[in-house]
């Protein structure tokens, strides 16, 4: 029903034409240094995270007790949550930065939308692409944990797909965001708040820690749901609530496209 | 036997469209018109900015869902079918938007995949477009250092990577120097010769007069007059002009004077037009009245006296 409902709303999607448009950044990826440069130093920053804070902090906290009764070193537990901020930001500063450039300035969209290729194709497209590039980031990320044995192999393979779902989740709410930026002194507001959700998502310290207002406002945040999740994977300890992370990060990752597409229509199909 | 003409499916005109009306808030870019272009013809809208000619071209081009009115483009309804038409037209839009991150021949190569082309066949209709508006030798430079004529008729390759059947071209040739349009014209030429449907806007009567078979004269968003470049003139203008100055004088002053010679008399603000079947007999009957213009220029009438005549403006300001 719903997915009938959804068919007879929905434009047509080729996956030829979705394919195309990463093609694109494929070949743009290859055309110069500075791109690099971008893709390199996103990868670091949750790396540095990990070592400054997981190993480094991490060795003043010693162990910590879970509310379950486990017990694991600090690294243990913050590694999966940085695992789960590496999909969120490689993800972002595609979707972000350089999906409102090509919007708004380089006129890359307006030339593709005179061809066949559509709004939500468009979206799809960029999306995909975001996803793969920060699926790099991610992999790199889970080789590191398990070559510091934060991480068995075995699991650290589950929470690969998971990281999956996490960037086109985040990925598709900073594409639909974008889509509403002015100009960019907006992005501060944006990295605001995700520096915000980078502290108090369940990242360094259990959100049980925190008073109960502030712990169900928490648990209504995606970043909390993203770490929850790659978390119960990483650790080797799913549960049920997993389902509902997942769940959260599915919704996430369809309304932010879905709305992503009707603005860009609205915006350069005037 | 030969088939009739009217039973040809080719005999359908590539656009048509009926009381057209583009509407932005209580702005109205696009007031009521009436459109036919027929398979091989070179169609011109012309006019000054903020005629409406730009909405109309993207109503044409699918990517600007029509008001009011009636539209149809390839026998097809833009709306509907918009990815369908716009698989089988070529876009070259008023300002450049070419892919600066892309080389050239990636510039085609990208955007023929757009339309589902494959790598192979994607690579060589690129370097066949390359060869044919003369860029081949800069195929794997980037985008930036080209030149404005060289980024033109690479946005005119880029509209060709599909093979169209209607070729939409808003303003090809603005903001270029005169030899870059020259070789523009001669490449929109040959395009033409091969058998391609061109619509264009522009707002240049020399432009207009080259390449259309037929256009419409366009102002405030409603269609003012409609033949060929020969036909208009001939109906809305005489055959020359005199252009007469009297130095620092008041041209309407003289145009008074003036009045009775040729057709008509029309004063611009540094200049009078005197309108007549000869423009030399015209300049006699000055001298006669014992007028001394410091300059008198004869020329052919063109459609800048059309428009002229039609607005009471000129087009280029």
């Amino acid at each position: 029903m719903l997915t009938t409902l959804l068919a007879a709303r929905l434009p047509a999607v080729s996956g030829a034409r979705v394919g195309a448009v990463m093609g694109r950044n494929v070949a743009s990826l290859r055309s110069g240094p500075s791109y690099w440069i971008v893709l390199v130093s996103g990868f670091f920053e949750p790396l540095l995270y990990l070592l400054s804070i997981g190993v480094g902090v991490g060795a003043l906290i010693g162990e910590l007790r879970l509310e379950d009764g486990r017990v694991l070193s600090y690294a243990v537990f913050v590694a999966p949550a940085m695992l789960a901020v590496s999909a969120m930001t490689g993800v972002l500063a595609e979707t972000t930065f350089n999906f409102f450039f090509k919007m708004k300035y380089s006129k890359t969209f307006e030339a593709i939308l005179a061809t066949p290729v559509g709004p939500l194709e468009v979206a799809l497209g960029e999306l995909s692409w975001a996803v793969v590039r920060g699926s790099f980031y991610t992999a790199v990320f889970i080789g590191v944990m398990v070559a510091m044995d934060l991480v068995s192999l075995g699991w650290a393979l589950a929470a690969f797909p998971a990281t999956v779902l996490v960037g086109f989740a985040f990925g598709a709410v900073g594409m639909a965001l974008s889509t509403l930026m002015r100009g960019w002194q907006d992005f501060d507001l944006l990295n605001t708040g995700q520096f915000a959700l980078f502290l108090f998502s369940g990242t360094f310290a259990p959100v049980q820690a925190y008073p109960l207002g502030v712990e169900i406002l928490i648990q209504l945040t995606p970043l909390y749901h993203a770490v929850e999740l790659v978390r119960g994977l990483a650790l080797g300890s799913p549960g049920p609530g997993l389902l509902l992370n997942t769940a959260y990060l599915v919704a996430m990752a369809l309304a932010g496209l879905l709305f992503a597409a009707r603005r860009v229509e609205r915006l350069l199909c005037a | 036997m030969p088939t009739p003409l009217s039973a040809s499916p080719a005999a359908e005109p590539l656009i048509r469209a009926r009381g057209l009306v583009k509407r932005f808030g209580d702005f109205t870019a696009v007031d009521g018109i009436d459109v036919e272009v027929a398979p091989g013809e070179a169609f011109g809208f012309l006019g000054p900015n903020g005629a409406g000619k730009s909405s109309t071209m993207r109503m044409i081009g699918c990517v600007s869902s029509p008001t009011a009115g009636e539209l149809s483009i390839l026998g097809m309804d833009p709306v509907r079918d918009g990815a369908r038409i716009r698989a089988r037209l070529g876009v070259c839009p008023q300002q450049d938007n070419l892919d600066v991150d892309l080389t050239v021949r990636e510039n085609l190569t990208t955007y023929a995949r757009y339309f589902g082309l494959s790598r192979r066949e994607a690579r060589r209709r690129a370097d066949e477009l390359l060869e044919f508006v003369q860029l081949a030798d800069r195929a794997d430079s980037k985008v930036e250092p080209l030149s404005g004529g060289m980024k033109r008729r690479l946005t005119i390759a880029r509209a060709m990577v599909n093979e169209p059947d209607l070729v939409l071209l808003d303003e090809p040739t603005t903001g270029l120097d005169p030899q870059a349009r020259h070789l523009l014209w001669e490449r929109l030429f040959r395009l033409k010769q091969r058998g391609a449907t061109l619509v264009l806007t522009t707002h240049y009567m020399d432009e207009a007069e080259q390449l259309c078979d037929r256009l419409v004269v366009m102002d405030g968003g409603r269609i003012a007059a409609e033949g060929s470049p020969r036909s208009l003139i001939e109906t809305y203008s005489s055959p020359e002009v005199v252009e007469a100055r009297f130095g620092d004088a008041e041209p309407a002053e003289y145009a008074e004077k003036l009045a009775g010679i040729g057709d008509r008399v029309e004063a611009l603000p540094d200049r009078v037009l005197v309108y007549a079947a000869d423009g030399d007999a015209a300049v006699a009957a000055i001298h006669a009245r014992g007028l001394a213009p410091s300059t008198t220029l004869v020329r052919r009438s063109s459609l800048e006296d059309v428009f002229l005549h039609l607005t009471g403006r000129t087009l280029v300001d």
